[in-house]
């Protein structure tokens, strides 16, 4: 593993404005999607828009707190881990997120690596 | 008077608590003159309800509340009170009690119920000001005076007392960690999964919980400021709760020669080593065991009056008990032995979607533990399986889904719904299990003293004047015996977990109020999470729509998925889009322009309906947009089959085609839905238009069904295919179609004022009856017309194409809805 520095690849994606507020927004990356979270006190998160469930899109659920809940069979996912909240066992990939002078940036360089 | 003064006994009474108090009314309910009473309370109180002490310290009641018998109650039984004055000594020779003071009293019989002492742990710094217990009203009004002047609150030990204290506190504004030693919270009531579910909620009202912290040192010099655990770190501290455990009092009786071990050691009937002195409560020990809850204790209090009055010569068993956290809005409840192991089955149930988690222990087939987290409304049922240890049976399959689906399974006419299941129960069923009072002691006295309220019964029997979690039963008990003369009282099941209010009230609050924003109801009424979660957001957005028509901006962010995208998401992330044919009724220019955007856009699925229209299937988030616009082109307006809104209005061929028909019932269909359509409701809401009572559009199995009828139309409401089919009630019959739409306006706008958020049409009625329906839409033709008035105000508002809007805005590039993604991708630098 080399350290995070030399392999960060920083992409700017948008805006914190543009992501409603307690709401989400998609990025497609060749990859697939990730979606990012504003939460009512503005901080931005970023996951895989599969849910760790049945692979539902968490950008499509309920922003609360610092969780969001799936749209398909409401499992909570805590934003900060990608962890799926008791009783449920799951983890969905957090993709780094950098906010600069009111832009989004994330680091897909772990998705350049999969 | 056939019994004289000097020829009573003389019974004196050590401890002014709930063990002691007890067993005095069931001495007094069988003998009334038996006894000379004297009782001795080291507390300065009347006797009260210590269970009732975390409610008082988390504000939910006041110190009157938990009074349990006032002043006047022991004079009224010519029982005297020292209260205020701890016994320091009895003379067995001479048979004489002393208390601190000086006061003196001879005895016949005593009575010890000194109950327990809160343990605190050998740690330096606990004699500390700001270090406190909880176990009485003194130690409330600490811990009320520290929460005051606010700051931060450590409690030491996550376990039943624990959590309640930290609950309070927090409740109070203070910052609350809670130090528990081991991994799991409550580890003696629940499992670790849901012991980490407790903890996630408690973490969630901001309470901060440290699990597997061994507590080494409390710091400060002359006041506590901080907690050092072993493991270094330091916790600062403006006030510590001490909630480890309780060790049995049995000081006075040890110092007193009597034999003790853990606890006074007492026989079968109460008895200590000394046969004129007997014992109830925490301070006993009895066959090796200890006790800390109140259930096993009324048995004591039972068996020890019968000695004393000598009505029979009852022995005491213990049974298994149930356990309960009282924090407003935790469900959790466990019995027995959950833990399981070797030779044991378990059975588990999660909905994680609602937060429950429940979990069944088996032993050879019977039922040997329970744990249930989240929703806890079963707990007595499990332990009556419990205490009964007979082989589940047919049961075993069904019982964790509780009582209702186990039961209504069980076929051959047993009572599906809980009202006649309680009816079924025997005389002497037990309703009430922290203060054992049977079913028919309950009907008894609503007959007897003509009880109406929740609160006289309470009084009467004591039955849900504990831990409260039997008052579904006993509530169903007044409505039993009273029928419709019952009005439920306040305390409705809490709407989520972020308050403890329920639906009725928040709706109530949000109109007397004045409040016009989920920010303003959760800041208002007090809501203990931030910004809600999934379950109260989109109600909260329902009932603020429907309460400021036009005035208040419905929030996107507070619906589901389905409702903000226009569409109903599929299993593998795609959407449906289904177009609104008006009375089911189509042509040849809209079915073209359907099989243009299918073709356009090359949607995978066609498929006509059950709700008379055709269901676009497959279509990708990205291209909702511009399949809207398409179809919006072509004169077609979104179906709403996704919301929790009107939905379809089926109709039959009627007059126009069909030899039976008597009205126009297609036309009916059209007129009804052109008034309807958009409408937003807290559940969703199918109408069907029948042209004869052969019924070929189902009206009879719809919210709102219309059966025509040579002489008018037939009004149905509240019917529901669905998961359990409920056929609809007749509301009336009316001549004129302006009368059907008034009456349609008034019912659905009824529906949307009173209903509680998801509950269809179908289970309101069975909630509120249908003769109040009846009363306000076809008794009171004013309040009917305000009604029509208002649900037509508000569809002023509702009545706009939401596909329209949504695709119009993707023209002008303007902020769009959450289905438009980031399509940027650039790199930095
Ligand atoms: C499309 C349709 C099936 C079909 O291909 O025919 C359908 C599809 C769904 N129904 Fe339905 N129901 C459809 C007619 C019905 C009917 C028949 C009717 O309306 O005459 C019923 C029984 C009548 C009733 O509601 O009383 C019906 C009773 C249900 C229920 C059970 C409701 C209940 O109270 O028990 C659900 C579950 C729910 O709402 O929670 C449900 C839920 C659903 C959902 C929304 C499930 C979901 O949450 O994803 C399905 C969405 C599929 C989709 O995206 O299109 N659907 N569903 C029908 C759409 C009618 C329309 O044109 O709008
Ligand atoms: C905060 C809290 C919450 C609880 N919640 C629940 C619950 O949800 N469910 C449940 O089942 N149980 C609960 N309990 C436990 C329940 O309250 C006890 O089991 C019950 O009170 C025991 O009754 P008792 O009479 O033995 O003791 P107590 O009620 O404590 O009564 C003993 C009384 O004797 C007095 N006394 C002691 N020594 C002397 C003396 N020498 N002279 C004079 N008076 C003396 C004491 O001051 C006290 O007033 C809770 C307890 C607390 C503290
Ligand atoms: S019947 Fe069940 S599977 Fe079929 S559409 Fe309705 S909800 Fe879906
Ligand atoms: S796919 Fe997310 S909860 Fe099922």
């Amino acid at each position: 593993m080399t350290t995070e520095t030399l392999t960060n690849y920083w992409v700017a994606v948008g805006q914190v404005e543009d992501i409603p507020r307690q709401g989400a927004r998609v990025v497609a990356t060749p990859m697939g999607d990730v979606a990012l979270f504003r939460t009512l006190r503005d901080e931005v998160f970023a996951l895989d828009d599969r849910c760790p469930h049945k692979g539902g899109p968490l950008s499509a659920g309920i922003v609360h707190g610092r969780s969001v809940t799936c749209p398909l069979h409401n499992w909570v996912i805590d934003l900060a881990s990608g962890e799926a909240l008791a009783p449920d066992r799951g983890c969905v990939r957090r993709i780094p997120v950098r906010i600069e002078h009111g832009g989004v940036l994330l680091d897909l360089s772990g998705r350049r690596r999969s | 008077m056939n019994m004289q003064a000097y020829e009573r006994k003389r019974l004196v009474v050590v401890g002014n608590g709930m063990a002691g108090m007890r067993t005095v009314e069931e001495v007094l309910a069988r003998a009334p003159d038996r006894f000379r009473i004297t009782v001795f309370g080291a507390e300065p109180h009347p006797n009260y309800d210590r269970i009732m002490l975390s409610p008082l310290l988390a504000g939910e009641k006041r110190f009157e509340d938990i009074v349990i018998n006032r002043l006047d109650w022991y004079e009224a039984n010519g029982i005297e009170l020292v209260a205020g004055e701890r016994v320091v000594h009895v003379d067995r020779e001479a048979r004489l009690v002393a208390g601190e003071h000086g006061t003196v009293r001879p005895y016949d019989v005593l009575l010890l119920a000194t109950g327990s002492d809160p343990f605190v742990i050998p740690v330096p710094g606990t004699d500390l000001a700001g270090v406190v217990t909880f176990r009485d009203v003194a130690d409330v009004e600490t811990m009320l005076e520290a929460a005051h002047r606010g700051g931060r609150a450590i409690v030491i030990g996550g376990g039943l007392l624990g959590l309640e204290a930290a609950n309070g506190l927090a409740r109070n504004g203070m910052e609350v960690t809670v130090v528990h030693l081991v991994p799991t919270l409550m580890e003696r009531q629940l499992d670790p999964t849901a012991g980490a579910m407790l903890a996630a909620d408690l973490e969630r009202r901001g309470i901060h919980v440290l699990t597997a912290a061994d507590t080494e040192a409390l710091l400060g010099e002359d006041r506590v400021r901080a907690v050092r655990l072993k493991d270094g770190r330091e916790l600062p501290a403006d006030l510590v709760v001490m909630a480890v455990g309780i060790r049995p009092n049995a000081a006075l009786a040890r110092s007193i020669g009597l034999e003790c071990r853990r606890g006074v050691v007492v026989d079968d009937g109460m008895r200590t080593s000394d046969p004129r002195i007997f014992a109830v409560g925490e301070c006993v020990e009895h066959r090796g065991v200890t006790y800390g809850l109140v259930a096993p204790i009324w048995d004591m209090t039972k068996v020890c009056a019968d000695r004393l009055t000598g009505a029979a010569e009852s022995v005491f068993a213990a049974a298994v008990s149930g356990t309960r956290l009282k924090v407003t809005g935790i469900d959790m409840y466990s019995a027995g032995d959950f833990v399981g192991g070797a030779g044991s089955e378990e059975v588990v149930f999660r909905d994680p979607a609602r937060g429950v988690y429940k979990r069944l222990v088996l032993r050879e087939e019977r039922l040997v533990g329970v744990v249930l987290y989240g929703d806890a409304r079963d707990g007595g049922w499990y332990l009556d399986l419990l205490r009964r240890g007979e082989p589940l049976g047919e049961l075993r399959d069904l019982a964790i889904f509780g009582e209702a689906v186990a039961t209504a399974a069980q076929g051959s006419g047993a009572p599906a719904d809980p009202a006649a299941a309680l009816a079924a129960l025997p005389a002497e069923a037990e309703i009430c299990g922290c203060n054992g009072v049977c079913k028919g002691k309950v009907l008894n006295a609503i007959e007897a003293q003509g009880l109406k309220t929740l609160d006289a019964v309470r009084a009467h029997t004591k039955a849900s004047a504990s831990c409260g979690s039997c008052t579904p039963k006993v509530e169903g008990l007044l409505k039993l015996a009273l029928g419709t003369g019952y009005t439920a009282p306040e305390g409705e099941k809490p709407m989520c977990r972020c308050t403890g209010l329920g639906h009725d009230r928040v709706r109530r609050e949000i109109v007397e109020r004045g409040l016009k924003s989920i920010p303003a109801v959760m800041a208002e009424l007090g809501w203990t999470t931030p910004d809600g979660c999934h379950i109260c957001r989109p109600a909260l957005n329902f009932y603020l729509l429907c309460a400021w028509p036009g005035e208040y901006r419905d929030d996107a962010q507070s619906r589901f998925v389905n409702e903000r995208m226009h569409a109903n998401i599929q299993k593998d992330g795609t959407y449906s889009v289904v177009p609104r044919m008006w009375g089911g009724l189509t042509n040849a220019h809209e079915l073209r322009a359907i099989a243009d955007v299918v073709e356009k856009h090359r949607i995978p699925t066609v498929k006509v309906t059950g709700g008379q229209r055709i269901d676009l299937l497959g279509v990708r988030r990205e291209q909702l947009p511009e399949v809207w616009r398409d179809l919006n082109a072509a004169g077609l307006v979104s179906g709403h089959a996704y919301g929790k809104a009107l939905r379809t209005v089926k109709t039959c061929v009627g007059s126009e085609w069909c030899r039976f028909g008597t009205q126009d019932s297609t036309a009916m269909g059209i007129a009804l839905e052109r008034m309807a359509w958009g409408s937003w409701h807290p559940h969703k809401v199918k109408l069907a238009v029948s042209g004869c009572p052969r019924n070929c559009a189902e009206a009879t199995i719809k919210d709102f069904g219309v059966v025509a009828v040579e002489s008018g139309w037939e009004l149905h409401v509240a019917g529901n295919g669905g998961i359990k089919v409920r056929v609809t009630d007749l509301l009336c019959k009316v001549a004129t179609k302006e009368e059907v739409l008034e009456h349609c306006g008034a019912f659905l706008q009824l529906y949307r004022e009173e209903a509680r958020y998801l509950e269809r049409t179908a289970h309101w009625v069975e909630r509120v009856g249908i003769d109040h329906v009846r009363r306000r839409i076809v008794a009171d033709e004013a309040g009917r017309k305000a009604l029509h008035e208002r649900f037509l105000h508000a569809q002023r508002f509702a009545q706009t194409d939401p596909w329209a809007e949504r695709a119009s805005a993707v023209t002008r590039r303007a902020e769009t809805p959450a289905a438009e993604p980031f399509r940027t991708l650039v790199p930095a630098e």
